[in-house]
Parts: C-alpha cells; sequence; structure tokens
C-alpha cells in the first residue's frame, strides 16, 4: 500500500516538475499570438468589428476584451478558424457586427468623380488610384470591400457591386441534404 | 513485343462494376457532319488560357492556328474546319458551373479547305526528338483521357526527370466509356506509330501498355499491331478488370509495382503516363501535320435511343452529338459528362464538346433509382473499396463539419475522386461531392489568405506613410517654433526684411510638403501602371468630350 502510494505520489511529482520546465522552457511571447490571430483575420480593413482594423481586434481578441465573432467579412470560416487556434467554442456571428455578405468591390462612376481624392484618404489598402481634379478609379483586385470609401464621396458616384463569378472562383457547393440521388444507376 | 501476362502488383480496394461497353462497341467510329457552329473555348486544357490569334470576320482555314499558347502551362488552339470567326464572346462551356468563358466562335463555310501550314513527315521516327516535343506542343495536344493536361509539359518533365519507362494507359475502366477501345479496335496501327513518336521524344524504349484483361478483341488487335513492327521494348500487359484499374497511380503500381509518393507524380519514380487516344493524336500531329481538332466522345447511357462512338470536331454542340444517336428516349433526362463514376452533371446540351470531353452520358428519369441519404452507420464499406487507402467516413465527418484543417490530416489531398465510396456506400451519402466540396474550399481559402496578406502589408505600408507625414508635419512646427523664438530682434523690426523672410520660407515649406506628399503611385506592378494609364486614356476623352 505504501509502496503504491510513494509511485503514483513520486510519478505525480515528476510529471508536476516536466510541466513546470515545459511552461518556462517553451513560454511563447504574447506578440506571435496577436500574429497568428491577425493571419487568420480576413484584412478588410473596415472596421465592423468596432475596432479601426484587423489588427486593433485582433490585439483586442489576444487581450481578451473581444470575441472571436465579431467580424463578418470573415464569417463563420473565421470564427472556425480562431476557435481551432485558440481553443475556443465556436459560436454564429454577432448580429449587432453585421452580416455575412457576398464578396463585393467598389465601383467609381468615372463620369461623375471630380477628383477630389476623398476617397483615396478613405481607403485602407491604396486601391483607388488617382489624382486632384483628376479622375479616380477603384483597382478591383486589390479592393477589399470595405465601404469606407463610399461615405467620404461628396458626388456620391462610388458603388458597391457583387464581385462576378467566374469559371475559376466557382467552387462545387457542399450537398443539400437531403439528396437526392442522379438518374444513372450506378 | 513480348508474351502478355507479365508479373503484376494488384492495387489495393476498387469495386468490379457492370461494364455496360457492348451497347457502343458493336459499331464503328463514326464522323460527325458539320454543326452550323462551332463554339471554342479558350481554355479546354489545365492552365492558362490560350491568347486569341484571330479577330471576328477573319477567314480560317482547316487546322489554322486560332488561339496561341499564353505560357508553358497552356495549349494553342486550331480551326476544326475552314469558315469564318464570327466572333470572340462570352459562351457557357463544358463545366460543373455551367458559367460562361470566353469562347471563339467558327461558322464554317463546308469547303473543310486545309491550312497550308499542315506538312506530313514521311519519316516520324527521324526527326530529333527536341523537335518532336515542340511539334507536339503547337499541335495542341493535351491527355486526352479526361485530365487535359498540355502533353508537351509532361514530356518536358519526363526529360528532366530521366524517366524510363512510358506507360501507356489502355485501361478504359470506367463503365459505358469505349472511346479508347474503339479507337484501338480501328487504329491500333497508328496508336503503336504515336508510342515510338512518343518514346523517340522521351529519348527512351521502354514501354508498357496496360489493358483491362475483359478488352479481349482489343487485346488481339493491338498484339497484331505490335507483331507487325519490330518493337521488342513495348510490352502489353493485361490488368486485372476492376474499377478504377486505369487510375494513373492504380496503372503505375499494377504494372510497375511502385506507388507514385502523395502529391508526386509519376516522374518522381521514373515513369510517364499516356493514354491511347493521346498517342493516336501525337501520330495524326507529326505523321500527317493535323493539329489536335477532333476526338472521340463515347455518348451513350440508358436515355438514349442508341450508343455509340463518333469522332467529333472540338466545337461541336452536345444535341448534334444526341441527335446522331437516335435523340432522347423520354424528354426527362439528365447528361453526364463523362463516365458515371467521376463524371459531372451539366443542364445544357448546347454546351460544345472540348478536348477533355471522353464521354456523354445520357440517364434517363424513368430508370431513376431515387435514393434518399441517411446518416452514415459508420459500416466501413467506403474504407475498404478506397483505392487510395483512405478513410472516407472520416473525411465525410470532417467535410460536413467544415473542418477543413483537420480533413487535410486525413489526406483528403489523396483522393482521387474514383467515386467507389459513393457506390458502396449504404447510406448512399454523396461522398465524393463533400470532397469536391472541401478541396475547393480549401484551394479557395488558400487564394483568399494570399490576398488578404496582400491586404495587410498595403495597411501597413500606407499607415507607415501616414505616420511619416505626420511626423515631417510636427517638424516643421518644431522648426519655425525654434526659428521664431531665436529671430533676432531688429529683422523683425524691418519690415521689409522680415517679408522677405517670411517669402523665403515659405518657399522652402513649399518645397519641403512636396518631398512628404503622399505617393500612392510608388511601387506599381504592371497591372496598375496599365490601369493608370487606361484611366489617363479614359481622362483624356471625359475631357474632349
Ligand atoms: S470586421 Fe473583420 S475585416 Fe473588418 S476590420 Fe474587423 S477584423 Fe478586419
Ligand atoms: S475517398 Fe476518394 S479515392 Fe477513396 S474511394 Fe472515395 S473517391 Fe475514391
Ligand atoms: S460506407 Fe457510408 S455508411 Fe458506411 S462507413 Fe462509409 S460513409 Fe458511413
Amino acid at each position: 500500500m505504501i509502496n503504491a502510494i510513494l509511485v503514483i505520489g513520486g510519478l505525480a511529482a515528476l510529471f508536476g516538475l516536466i510541466l513546470a520546465i515545459a511552461a518556462i522552457r517553451f513560454h511563447v511571447k504574447s506578440d506571435p499570438i496577436v500574429d497568428k490571430v491577425d493571419a487568420l483575420l480576413p484584412q478588410t480593413q473596415c472596421g465592423q468589428c468596432s475596432y479601426p482594423g484587423c489588427r486593433p481586434y485582433a490585439e483586442a481578441i489576444t487581450n481578451g476584451s473581444a470575441d472571436i465573432n465579431q467580424c463578418p467579412p470573415g464569417g463563420q470560416t473565421t470564427i472556425i478558424a480562431l476557435a481551432d487556434l485558440l481553443g475556443k467554442d465556436v459560436k454564429p456571428l454577432n448580429p449587432e457586427n453585421g452580416e455575412e455578405q457576398v464578396a463585393m468591390v467598389a465601383v467609381i462612376d468615372e463620369k461623375e468623380c471630380i477628383g477630389c481624392t476623398l476617397c483615396i484618404q478613405a481607403c485602407p489598402v491604396d486601391a483607388i488610384l488617382g489624382a486632384a481634379k483628376m479622375m479616380h478609379t477603384v483597382i478591383a483586385e486589390q479592393c477589399t470591400g470595405c465601404d469606407l470609401c463610399l461615405p467620404p464621396c461628396p458626388e456620391d458616384c462610388i458603388e458597391m457591386v457583387p464581385l462576378a463569378q467566374s469559371i475559376d472562383s466557382w467552387k462545387w457547393p457542399i450537398p443539400e441534404s437531403p439528396v437526392i440521388r442522379g438518374s444513372i444507376s450506378k | 513485343m513480348s508474351t502478355t501476362r507479365a508479373r503484376i502488383w494488384p492495387f489495393f480496394g476498387g469495386i468490379r462494376l457492370p461494364g455496360h461497353k457492348s451497347e457502343s462497341l458493336g459499331k464503328t467510329i463514326q464522323a460527325h457532319s458539320l454543326p452550323q457552329q462551332l463554339i471554342l473555348p479558350l481554355n479546354q486544357h489545365i492552365g492558362l488560357s490560350a491568347t486569341p490569334a484571330v479577330k471576328p470576320g477573319d477567314k480560317v482555314f482547316k487546322g489554322q492556328l486560332i488561339a496561341s499558347a499564353s505560357s508553358s502551362v497552356s495549349a494553342p488552339i486550331h480551326a476544326p474546319t475552314s469558315g469564318t470567326i464570327k466572333a470572340i464572346t462570352q459562351h457557357p462551356t463544358l463545366h460543373p458551373s455551367g458559367l460562361n468563358a470566353p469562347c471563339i466562335v467558327l461558322e464554317p463555310d463546308t469547303q473543310e479547305q486545309w491550312a497550308d501550314t499542315i506538312k506530313p513527315n514521311a519519316h516520324p521516327l527521324q526527326i530529333e526528338p527536341e523537335t518532336l516535343r515542340k511539334l507536339i506542343g503547337s499541335a495542341g495536344i493535351v491527355g486526352l483521357g479526361g485530365a487535359a493536361f498540355p502533353t508537351r509539359l509532361k514530356l518536358e518533365t519526363g526529360i528532366e526527370n530521366n524517366i524510363d519507362t512510358l506507360i501507356i494507359n489502355a485501361a478504359e475502366c470506367e463503365p459505358y466509356i469505349t472511346c479508347d477501345n474503339a479507337l484501338i479496335l480501328e487504329r491500333a496501327a497508328h496508336i503503336i506509330e504515336g508510342i515510338q513518336i512518343l518514346l523517340r521524344a522521351l529519348n527512351i524504349s521502354r514501354c508498357l501498355i496496360g489493358i483491362e484483361d475483359e478488352m479481349k478483341p482489343a487485346i488481339h488487335t493491338l498484339k497484331q499491331a505490335l507483331t507487325l513492327t519490330d518493337e521488342t521494348d513495348i510490352r502489353l500487359v493485361e490488368t486485372p478488370t476492376r474499377y478504377p484499374a486505369g487510375g494513373e497511380k492504380q496503372l503505375v503500381k499494377t504494372l510497375t509495382g511502385k506507388e507514385i509518393p502523395a502529391n508526386g507524380l509519376p516522374s518522381d519514380i521514373g515513369v510517364l503516363c499516356h493514354n491511347v487516344g493521346t498517342c493516336y493524336a501525337v501520330y495524326q500531329a507529326i505523321r500527317h501535320g493535323i493539329p489536335l481538332i477532333s476526338r472521340i466522345v463515347t455518348v451513350a447511357g440508358p436515355g438514349l435511343g442508341k450508343a455509340c462512338n463518333l469522332e467529333v470536331l472540338f466545337g461541336t454542340p452536345i444535341k448534334d452529338l444526341i441527335q446522331l444517336c437516335g435523340g432522347y428516349v423520354n424528354d426527362k433526362t439528365d447528361l453526364l459528362i463523362g463516365g458515371p463514376m467521376m463524371g459531372y452533371p451539366v443542364n445544357s446540351d448546347e454546351l460544345p464538346i472540348i478536348k477533355s470531353c471522353n464521354c456523354i452520358l445520357v440517364g434517363s428519369r424513368s430508370t431513376k433509382t431515387e435514393q434518399t441519404v441517411m446518416p452514415c452507420i459508420r459500416c466501413g464499406e467506403c474504407v475498404d473499396v478506397c483505392p487510395a487507402k483512405i478513410l472516407p467516413q472520416i473525411l465525410y465527418w470532417h467535410a460536413q463539419a467544415k473542418e477543413f484543417d483537420r480533413i487535410q490530416d486525413y489526406h483528403l489531398f489523396d483522393c482521387i475522386e474514383c467515386g467507389c465510396c459513393d457506390y458502396v456506400c449504404p447510406s448512399h451519402i454523396p461522398l465524393v461531392q463533400y470532397f469536391r466540396f472541401a478541396k475547393n474550399e480549401i484551394w479557395s481559402m488558400e487564394k483568399e489568405k494570399l490576398k488578404s496578406d496582400q491586404a495587410r502589408e498595403r495597411h501597413e505600408f500606407r499607415n507607415q506613410r501616414i505616420e511619416k507625414q505626420k511626423q515631417a508635419i510636427e517638424e516643421r512646427r518644431r522648426k519655425k517654433k525654434a526659428a521664431l523664438e531665436n529671430k533676432p530682434k531688429n529683422l523683425a523690426d524691418d519690415p521689409k526684411k522680415s517679408a522677405i523672410l517670411a517669402a523665403i520660407e515659405r518657399v522652402q515649406r513649399k518645397k519641403s510638403v512636396a518631398d512628404v506628399e503622399p505617393k500612392n503611385t510608388s511601387n506599381l506592378s504592371n497591372a496598375q501602371k496599365r490601369q493608370i494609364k487606361e484611366t489617363d486614356e479614359r481622362r483624356k476623352n471625359n475631357k474632349s468630350e
């Protein structure tokens, strides 16, 4: 009996020691976690999460002041990825932050544009080209669809349109349930 | 030529399937008449779309280049007949999405006039290997087994990897499909010559032809054709008739005993695979100078009048083929491109035949066996048949839960989408579609990741720029303040002098402002530069309007 207690107790102490050493030895600074969280965010920089961009939101998630379900552009996929990284439970998107939407891209009506440069200043990712008093234009591949250029435009000539689907961007959908199988009997 | 019954190494899993081959095999290959219009997608292969080399209104000859390869991972397209280019426009193409893609529309003039660039070669086997590979590339040849990978590129990787064996895939293992079988029965000698050309292009002599042991007439024909040549290094190997014997990995394993590594290519273990249809195309291109403008397509299925094999010009609409095969048996039908195991459904018969299309399968709703999907009962039957030796039921679990990280731990990308698991699943779960869904999601997430990384970079760059601007303004303010404080009294007393000083300072300020002016026009990519140029032009036009 005594022997058994000693052995179990000794093992517990040993593992405790190993864990303690591992905690010190493999300690990670908090910054790399912010990087990892930031890497999972879509970088739309739209501010819908109520932070002034993706990185500030990543910092808030890491220090525990924000939940993982506040990024509408990332949607469920991002929430799952964040939950996976941080060992939290998956939850639905917080409706206060907005709804998950199809990918959008900004388009400037070039005839209306007066070249005020206000949209350039608003664009968080430098996706708008133009100069003072010259017509502006959006580089579609670089636009993140954040909406931020719409409010400052005095001419109201910027519009968000859904990103056109092509054969290259098409994806096999998840099978609908219940599925009825096709007619060619295998 | 040596005897058959060589040693084989059977692959794991797979299933015995009813062949349904005799329906389409009994007759000879029929040539299809000219349709009213040919619609030729610019992308009929794996890789980048071809670049149009003609414009609407151009008159073209049969076999003339109408779109050229835009990179090494691309293939040119040739006019299947002579006629006039009507348009280069968006049209639905043969693709599971049914979406539009850019196509060249050709209206035949029924003259069938050949282009004068078509040059036959009397002695194909005397051409230099490098030249052969180039000719194969410029004939627009891609793998005709279904993958449509540019053949020249495959040959070049073979050369780079010093492969020693060419494997010819004649094991047409999917039910209903007989286009390769029919080709062997009618043109075996040409296929053998195509193989000889490929061997020369690869600078090797060893070739194994893998063929299912139940394709008796085809085996007989190939054997005879081989005895007519003095080849000793081309061997015919019969494989057990078991689906998917013709899968690339399975065939290589069966014939050589070697496994292609996960995420690897056959050339990693010293072999290269080509389909018999591709061999025939190579023969046509080198011996007769005829580029790839047509292929054999099997049209079959329970919803069709009579099954047959047709030689079809690319761009011909599916409905023309159906008509030639006796039309639909009833008005409610399903169309499948490819075989019943790996094919994908389309919802229009206006779509044009492209290089990768080996079979049109017509299902009929009257024979429909409607099956409702039930939950997975963990019976493990899918595991027993999976030739990739992965665990379909676990992949399914993670796919429907959208756990795309974990699903890769279970080797999702080893799945060859053969459909065996689907076939045996007693719960009728559409497993393969779940796997295609998961693969597509993972690819698109990778693309999005790339895009968001770039967005982050630009965002950080912009933040830095704004920060610098702020600092510059701060610096100026500080200097000015210091200058004001140090200003000698007598200067400030003299109104003229202080006016001059103020002017100098204004100029200087302007200069320094110019230095830190926001510049989102530096570091531009070519696409951006082009866009600026186009915008400038539009701007000029807007002004002059
Ligand atoms: S809502 Fe999402 S995309 Fe928008 S700034 Fe916040 S983290 Fe970035
Ligand atoms: S998991 Fe993929 S490779 Fe395995 S049987 Fe199913 S479809 Fe075939
Ligand atoms: S065959 Fe179907 S029911 Fe059986 S384990 Fe596989 S997925 Fe589940």
